[in-house]
């Protein structure tokens, strides 16, 4: 969207998404959550954006340093979609974490399909945190302890351990999964949300388990008049 | 019972009946929660931008499927599209029979590739008119001086 220049105290979010419908969805869960937005339909023009091309040979090239380099904005995060055409989320993410002037930026996958190992393959590869579409406003407050620590420590080593605890994390949450946990009436807003938290997670590796589809199709209010 | 407040129960029974009914799922909730004084039109615009969507790999499927020798990545490939917007909105319905249709398509199977086609193509005109029918009540609401509380 707007290339306007930086707000300075904003966290600038880069999204990127082929879907016109997602774009449209995460920019205002993003600016909702009073982050600047700027959404991009490909990995390529990501790339791009951040000021990153490739060699004919398909090498990455930094950009050679000048004031006129295309990163005149700076990106505190970047959230892709997995599935895309021509470079897929993966892809991108590999090439973030690649590029020397780029890979301390982080990166969140965003996916509609509940795959483990593609959210292992993820997480290993650097991205800090996976999320499972649709996005909610509650995926988002998994945010914020990144967005903390960036400002805090630019530390390599330390974001490097991450990754390993959130797979434990996240095998944890397995074993302690409740399949009753469905069937509960719906709390008030805010325990939801923090309920949304938890169950998004105990909900990716849940699903995995299950023989059915892997899809988060199951409805949450059953006729509880919600114009809200 | 003046003129607003029936209406505004009207709307409220219409909006707990599609859910009910299944025609939409939490995420269309998400949608509200998303619209605001900011952005008072967001709800109608992402469901439009769906409809336009859905209309265009509607059309994309009927061609690909009337091949004499079909392209079933294609196809898959439309439906997955159409699976990622309808959960987007909230379109249940619609998302479960891209499921099933998903399926069919793995399975290289036209028959059901077709059939699921045409329950897409029913379940999608379904909602169609009962989103249209609910921004329409919305609307008249606030012409007459109501507002929904989101």
């Amino acid at each position: 969207m707007g290339m306007a220049a930086t707000e300075s105290q904003q966290f600038h979010v880069l999204a990127v998404d082929d879907s016109l419908i997602d774009r449209k969805l995460i920019e205002r869960l993003l600016r909702t959550s009073s982050y600047q937005v700027t959404t991009v339909d490909s990995g390529t023009k990501a790339l791009e954006f951040l000021g990153l091309r490739e060699n004919h040979d398909g090498t990455p090239n930094t950009p050679s340093v000048s004031p006129n380099n295309h990163q005149e904005v700076e990106v505190n995060m970047v959230i892709t979609d997995y599935c895309m055409p021509g470079m897929t989320g993966y892809d991108l993410l590999k090439k973030i974490k690649e590029s020397s002037s780029l890979r301390n930026i982080p990166v969140v996958i965003m996916s509609s399909e509940n795959v483990p190992s593609r959210i292992s393959r993820c997480l290993e590869e650097g991205a800090e945190e996976f999320f499972l579409k649709p996005v909610r406003l509650s995926d988002l407050n998994r945010l914020k302890p990144h967005i903390m620590k960036r400002s805090k420590l630019k530390d390599e080593d330390q974001k490097q351990q991450v990754i390993p605890e959130k797979i434990e994390n996240l095998l944890e949450v397995q074993k302690q999964h409740q399949p009753q946990e469905e069937a509960q009436p719906q709390p008030p807003l805010e325990q939801q949300q923090q309920n949304n938290n938890n169950s998004n997670k105990r909900k990716s590796m849940e699903q995995s388990l299950s023989p059915e589809p892997t899809d988060r199709t199951r409805p949450r209010y059953s006729g509880i008049a919600t114009v809200v | 019972m003046d003129v607003v407040t029936q209406m505004q129960r009207q709307l409220l029974q219409y909006t707990s009946s599609l859910f009910k009914e299944g025609f939409l799922d939490d995420q269309f909730n998400q949608l509200q929660q998303l619209q605001d004084e900011s952005n008072p039109e967001f709800v109608v615009e992402v469901v439009t931008l769906f409809f336009e969507d859905a209309e265009r790999l509607l059309n994309e499927l009927s061609k690909s499927l009337e091949q004499e020798s079909i392209d079933f990545r294609r196809v898959d490939a439309h439906v997955h599209q159409l699976k990622g917007s309808s959960s987007s909105i909230g379109a249940q319905r619609v998302q479960r029979v891209c499921i099933a249709f998903k399926n069919f398509c793995e399975q290289q199977n036209v028959e059901g590739c077709l059939k699921s086609l045409q329950e897409i193509k029913q379940e999608y005109s379904l909602v169609k008119t009962k989103l249209e029918t609910l921004f329409k009540m919305e609307k008249q609401l606030f012409a007459a001086g109501g507002s929904v509380s989101r």
